[in-house]
């Protein structure tokens, strides 16, 4: 099993008027060629800026952005802009965005918008590039003659698809995923879904499957990590996580969230996410574990490798309580 | 549903929105709810499910008011509202309660909570200055937000989306209304506060036997909250049922797909594709003929693509509007 | 992530005075304002007023067209102040003697003033004004003038023509002439320049190189004036006031009519800072009010407050003010009740009516709908506060434009005529053609002032811009 991306103490840190922002703190994982990597966890635990931090698309006020970040057998972080831009953006990694149908551009031909990353990353001429557009609409389900029309004459469903096609003109290896879905309908996300798996095995992709519905990520995930507060709490195979989450967050997470055909009692986390700017020393989620004991609340714990490559962020673990 | 124990009729409701089309068009209009009847009894919760675009957020409002019905009727407590002038609608508001979407919007930002929940008081006359400052404190007890003091003075800024939700609920209630809307309630809200929210509604509603519609597109919260569902599709009501009931033995092909695309957590999803019906919800500007779901049902025939079929009670308490099954009552 | 952009007051004002620019802004306006509490607290309105009309008696004590007293670090020289001596005031450098002379009603007074001249430039002017009682006949006047350097200049007697008769040293032909003949026959034959001045030959050091060039130094020392005078009457009596008037006056100077500037100057603050904040506050409420109202309801009235708005937006303002000011006399609460009528349906309607648009639709106007509260409710309740704190800093950034307004007007001549004002001045050193005539100091100081509170404003609106409207932070 090759390796596509490495990821090794990634670090990314705002600073804000009210303090630095940890916003990913010591991220460390490994992507396998050909799998789905799904992140999950819920809004401000960090997984949207990991996506930025390995696309590199920040905002002006990053304080600390560092970290190892292998591909290829290359460090992408010790790169110059420069060349991050013509060697690995939208060439070897590219990404969906969060509410993607609003980031196209509505003054601008769906055809013209899909066929832009090639004449950008690779000075395709116009007429090439369109007529590979055209045929990646195909790809993911879209008649190419929507490829004269405007954004605003697609439905939501079709702009996630437009979306999708931009991202995989390039032929990336890898695809950033953050939340691909969240706007559409049930029976929309269903057939999206579909579609990405589809392109998976017909493309060879690896993906990072970011989203906050833990339900969703299994329809792709092979692997699943957890975040929380910015850190990574777990890291476990598909066939172990569905089925018995490490991680005491992980576990009540599953636990709060309602399914269709099983019946099972609902629990709730009670208590609210530490702020990013002062996390408290120890566990970020010790205040909130119902397992929590007095070395949770003063040390931080070090991820405990329960299987190989199955990592969990847990004192319970490593003094063999559990 | 008896007939005889009614608190809200809902007949062949309409609600349909004007819409300017361009500097030269001719007024058209958006059929957002085009034909909804069922009956509500004190203490029910039914959930209305839909996705966007099916018209449960304009049923939801126009059963309170907030719009006026094009067409059909409204009755509350035997009394017909379908038209009456807002004006005289001071009793019924004081009956009914709404628990929005987004929690930082429904609240005026620049009011303490205490505030937040004096104004329905204060607006329907209720009790002297002492007498509603302990039902405030009362209220926040109630959706425990707790100690009150601390909280009743803070600003909506101040706390999280759930804590927000929780004033919410508490002001659609301080008035002890019979009815209260809630309109996706939970759905801008983080997975593990869901269910906190969700229950402590069904607690409040149980307790107060206050009957509750629960719109969400969720389903899969549905059957912790609620004796019914309705399923929505482009304006229309396509199946009726008991939560269990239709959970278990769905009826119209429209709930079979919503049901077949709604993944539980199983390892094993990655591994198959999902059997979905292609395409998306008709405009509800101009709505095909005959059944809205035909374009993309499985198993559409001619007479789906023709005529509008009616409501079938395909066994007790379980009603569908489709014509596979046209043969029961 | 939900961004709380929303803060209660005091982390607005926490946050506020993170900018600079903020607190130089609001130390300006300290600074102002405690100019205007000053000026109201020391000089009521209605002696403003009246001291600002005063007809030149009140400042006859004044030079005219005087400098402020600190030019002088600039003029690197002593500039000399006002000297004011008064027979009737007992004091160091006057002395009076009156001897009757026996065996008549006559009587004979002696002034004497002794004058330290220690300055380097000449005075401007010199009065002697006289105060004298008598029945029939006016006391007979003769003046002398010695100077430090032992010249004794005696002019020619004259009869006082009035009990309040003044001699203008500075202006007066014969005293003119006296001086010149002195000198002429002093120097011999000596061709006196017809440049020189009485003053400068008063107090000049007289060579005769000086006398043919014209061009004098100022001789330094003490110089005694007296006055000897015969009065008639056995009641009667002669007293007498010099004043030596120097180039600068008080911390602002002086104006044509002797007026000191300061006392326009200081006044000028609070009726700009009044008038600005007044005409700013009234416009953005009723503004405010207007575009809520019509924005809330739609319809035909929101159809006709636009047209009016639009209609507005073109009227030209400023000839229209100028034409009601030509015709009608105004002060200045009616051209600040015009101001306000003129702008309630400016541009400030469409934008705030846009912010109530997209607030009509927040879902907290919705839920209050629902328990019941009424449209005038919603209006003033829950909508208002809303968009009120948008509108603070276009409200404190409108300020300079309604003090630029008045002042503009008060330029032109169309302001209160009575009300001492910065536009005022300047239109009064307008008139006088100050620049031309190198009083530049008395167009200076109003347009400092203006623009100073022009700056504060500006300051304190684009900091509070930045902290209301959260897009413009960089976070």
């Amino acid at each position: 099993m090759s390796t596509a991306l490495s990821v090794r103490n990634l670090r990314l840190y705002f600073s804000t008027r009210k303090g630095v922002v940890k916003a990913v703190d010591n991220a460390s994982f490994d992507l396998r060629k050909g799998e789905t990597l799904a992140i999950v966890g819920e809004s401000g635990c960090g997984k949207s800026s990991l996506a930025r931090a390995l696309i590199r698309l920040l905002p002006r006020n990053v304080h600390t952005y560092s970290g190892e970040v292998l591909l290829d057998g290359v460090d992408v972080m010790k790169l110059s802009e420069e060349m991050f831009r013509r060697s690995v953006r939208w060439r070897k990694i590219s990404m969906v965005f969060q509410g993607a149908q609003n980031s196209l551009n509505p003054v601008l031909k769906v055809g013209f918008q899909v066929a832009e990353p090639l004449m950008i990353h690779f000075g395709v001429s116009k007429e090439e590039a369109l007529a590979e557009a055209k045929r990646y609409l195909r790809l993911v389900g879209i008649h190419e003659s929507f490829a004269d029309r405007y954004p605003f004459e697609l439905s939501g469903g079709m702009k996630q698809r437009a979306v999708i096609a931009m991202a995989l003109i390039t032929h990336p290896e890898i695809v950033i995923l953050d939340e691909p879905t969240s706007a559409l309908d049930v029976i929309t996300q269903a057939n999206i879904i579909n579609l990405l798996k589809r392109l998976q095995s017909e493309m060879g992709l690896s993906y990072i499957f970011i989203t906050h519905d833990i339900a969703l990520t299994s329809e792709l995930a092979d692997r699943v990590a957890v975040m929380y507060a910015g850190e990574i709490v777990e890291i476990s195979d598909a066939e172990e996580f569905y089925r018995r989450p490490r991680h005491p967050y992980a576990e009540k997470l599953m636990a709060s969230v309602p399914t269709l055909r099983t019946d099972k009692k609902l629990e709730f986390i009670p208590g609210t996410p530490p702020s990013l700017i002062n996390p408290p020393p120890g566990c970020r989620f010790a205040p909130r574990c119902p397992y929590a004991f007095e070395r949770c609340l003063r040390e931080s714990p070090p991820p405990y490798e329960y299987k190989t490559g199955s990592f969990v962020r847990c004192w319970l673990y490593h003094e063999g309580k559990r | 549903m008896g007939e005889d124990n009614v608190l809200l009729r809902v007949e062949n409701l309409k609600m349909w929105h004007a819409m300017r089309r361009g500097l030269f068009g001719g007024v058209v209009y958006v059929r957002a709810v085009d034909g909804v009847t069922f009956s509500l009894a004190p203490g029910e919760a039914v959930s209305v499910v839909g996705e966007s675009g099916s018209g449960k957020t304009t049923l939801g409002k126009t059963i309170l008011r907030l719009h006026e019905p094009t067409d059909g009727k409204l009755i509350f407590k035997g009394r017909d509202i379908t038209h009456t002038p807002e004006k005289e609608l001071m009793w019924f508001k004081r009956e009914t309660g709404l628990v929005q979407q987004d929690p930082y919007g429904a609240m005026p930002s620049f009011m303490t909570i205490y505030r937040i929940l004096e104004e329905p008081l204060i607006i329907h006359k209720v009790g002297t200055k002492e007498e509603r400052s302990e039902m405030i404190f009362k209220a926040l007890e109630e959706v425990r937000l707790t100690p009150v003091e601390d909280f009743a003075f803070k600003y909506p800024h101040m706390l999280s989306g759930g804590q927000l939700q929780r004033v919410a609920i508490a002001r659609a209630l301080i008035l002890k209304p019979s009815l209260v809307v809630a309109d996706e309630p939970v759905s801008m809200l983080d997975a593990s506060v869901r269910v906190e929210i969700l229950t402590l509604m069904r607690e409040l509603q149980e307790k107060r036997g206050i009957s509750f519609i629960y719109i969400t597109h969720d389903l899969s919260t549905t059957r912790y909250f609620s004796e019914w569902i309705f399923i929505m599709y482009a304006g229309h009501i396509v199946e009726r049922a008991r939560t269990k009931a239709l959970l278990q033995n769905p009826l119209h092909p429209y709930t079979r797909a919503l049901l077949a695309a709604i993944p539980d957590p199983d390892p094993e999803n990655r591994k198959r594709f999902r059997e979905v019906p292609p395409g998306e919800p008709p405009s509800l500007v101009n709505p095909p003929p005959g059944c809205r779901f035909a374009p993309r049902c499985p198993y559409a025939t001619e007479r789906c693509r023709r005529e509008e079929p009616p409501e079938f009670e395909v066994e007790p308490d379980h009603f569908v509007k489709c014509w596979l099954y046209v043969g029961a009552r | 992530m939900s961004s709380r952009v929303e803060y209660g007051w005091r982390a607005t004002l926490r946050e506020l005075f993170t900018y600079k620019s903020a607190i130089l802004g609001i130390a300006i306006l300290a600074f102002l304002v405690a100019l205007s509490v000053y000026a109201v607290v020391t000089i009521p309105y209605d002696q403003a007023v009246k001291l600002w009309r005063g007809s030149e008696n009140v400042w006859i004590n004044n030079p005219r067209n005087a400098l402020p007293e600190w030019w002088e670090w600039f003029a690197g020289k002593k500039l000399p102040r006002t000297l004011v001596l008064d027979s009737r005031v007992t004091g160091f450098g006057v002395s009076k003697a009156v001897t009757p002379v026996v065996g008549t009603d006559m009587k004979l007074v002696t002034i004497n003033y002794i004058i330290d001249y220690n300055y380097d430039d000449f005075p401007s002017e010199v009065n002697i004004f006289f105060s004298a009682r008598y029945q029939k006949n006016p006391p007979l006047v003769k003046l002398v003038v010695q100077k430090p350097g032992g010249e004794e200049i005696e002019f020619p007697r004259f009869s006082l023509r009035a009990p309040n008769d003044s001699l203008y040293y500075s202006i007066s032909k014969d005293v003119l002439s006296t001086l010149v003949s002195y000198y002429a026959s002093k120097h011999g034959g000596v061709n006196v320049s017809d440049r020189l001045t009485s003053i400068e030959l008063t107090f000049g050091r007289a060579s005769r190189e000086g006398l043919e060039s014209g061009a004098l130094e100022v001789e330094k020392g003490m110089y005694r004036v007296r006055i000897d005078a015969v009065c008639f009457g056995e009641d009667s009596d002669l007293d007498a006031r010099i004043v030596v008037y120097g180039k600068v006056h008080g911390p602002a100077g002086t104006d044509n009519l002797r007026r000191p500037l300061e006392i326009a100057l200081l006044w000028g603050a609070p009726v700009a800072l009044a008038f600005g904040l007044t005409a700013s506050l009234l416009t953005t409420v009723l503004q405010m009010v207007i575009a809520t109202i019509g924005a809330w309801y739609g319809g035909v009235i929101d159809d006709i407050i636009q047209r009016l708005t639009e209609v507005y937006m073109i009227l030209p303002f400023l000839p229209f003010l100028i034409m009601i000011s030509a015709f009608y006399k105004i002060d200045i609460w009616v051209i600040l009740a015009v101001v306000i009528v003129l702008s309630i349906f400016g541009g400030g309607i469409k934008s705030t009516r846009a912010l109530v648009l997209s607030i009509k639709e927040y879902p907290y106007i919705e839920a209050a709908k629902v328990y019941g509260a009424s449209n005038a409710r919603i209006i003033f309740l829950y909508i208002i506060p809303k968009i009120l704190p948008p509108l603070v800093p276009g409200l404190i950034s409108a300020v300079p434009g309604f003090v630029f307004l008045e002042a503009a007007l008060s330029f032109l001549g169309l302001g209160d005529p009575f009300l001492p004002t910065w536009g005022k001045v300047l239109n009064d050193a307008f008139n006088a053609g100050a620049l031309y005539r190198g009083y530049f100091y008395w167009v200076l100081e109003p347009a400092a002032l203006l623009m100073l509170t022009a700056f504060a404003f500006a300051f304190l609106g684009f900091a509070l811009d930045r902290v209301v409207n959260p897009r413009l932070r960089e976070m």
